[in-house]
């Protein structure tokens, strides 16, 4: 049995679909974080398979099939930026209203 | 046994503890096991890497993710209180709907991936051996160069602002 692209694919969808169960279903916003950082990775599995299983046709032979891990570098940066700037605003609010719990961050309800 | 079905036996052990790491990070009753179960799933998406033949972003997934975003985590989570309580990370009461979400969201995925990418074949290229560390650097360097500067400026602009956010006013 050989390892195919859809393998890759699948393994990707069923990371992404539980990163984005704990997107929905905790209470934690740090939870919520972590279940974030993990539907990037699935992304990146993604792309990565895809320039493994699927290069663009490009004249440069040896840059062939390596587009895909330049984007996936991009999403780590990215990713890396964004858990910086969301763990800044959790202590801020955690110090102004002490709890990390969504539910209890409500001002803008209406 | 070929290199092949080694192949695929990695695969689907490192599959199958990619699964429980993610399964673990959401449904460990603990925030700070939620994060150590994040810890393997990182590792675990290391060896995807590997198994993809993209030693570098294996590299990369570890430095950065294993050592750097997990640490912000654990300071995040050791900085707000009740980090050790047994109900620290629980579900909230609209759960049953994220599973239907979530298991929707996965079919839909499903259908998509075995029936949309059909004309296309699914061998292994066999280009992307070699020195693939080398020809990302030249490729960031040339075709890649501007979009490279601007996450270059997106870090230092993120960084200002996780300062300017969290300081103490």
């Amino acid at each position: 049995m050989t390892i195919t692209l859809t393998h890759f694919l699948i393994l990707s969808g069923i990371i992404f679909s539980i990163g984005l169960y704990g997107v929905l279903a905790k209470r934690n916003v740090v939870s919520i974080l972590m279940s974030i950082e993990m539907m990037f990775n699935a992304v990146n599995i993604t792309l990565v398979a895809f320039s493994r299983y699927l290069p663009v046709p490009t004249s440069d032979s040896a840059a062939q099939g390596l587009n895909g891990q330049v984007f996936a570098l991009f999403i780590i940066a990215v990713a890396a930026a964004e858990a910086a700037v969301a763990l800044a605003i959790i202590l801020a609010v955690y110090r102004g209203r002490r709890t990390v719990s969504v539910e209890d961050v409500n001002l803008m309800k209406w | 046994m070929t290199t092949e079905s080694w192949t695929t036996l990695a695969f689907f052990v490192i599959a199958f503890f990619l699964v429980v790491g993610a399964l673990g990070v959401v449904l460990l009753p603990r925030i700070v096991h939620s994060a150590l179960a994040l810890v393997f799933f990182f590792f675990m998406t290391s060896g995807v890497f590997i198994l993809l033949q993209a030693e570098f972003i294996a590299a990369t997934q570890v430095i950065i993710y294993v050592g750097a975003i997990t640490v912000l985590f654990l300071f995040a989570i050791m900085l707000t209180n009740r980090s050790y309580a047994a109900d620290s990370n629980p579900p909230n009461s609209q759960w049953m709907a994220a599973v239907l979400v979530a298991v929707v969201t996965f079919g839909i995925l499903l259908a998509t991936f075995l029936n949309g990418i059909v004309p296309v074949s699914t061998a292994a290229t066999p280009g992307g051996v070699g020195d693939i560390t080398r020809t990302l650097g030249e490729l960031l360097m040339g075709p890649f160069l501007l979009p490279f500067e601007a996450a270059g400026v997106l870090l230092l602009a993120a960084m200002i602002g996780a300062i300017v956010i969290a300081r103490e006013t």
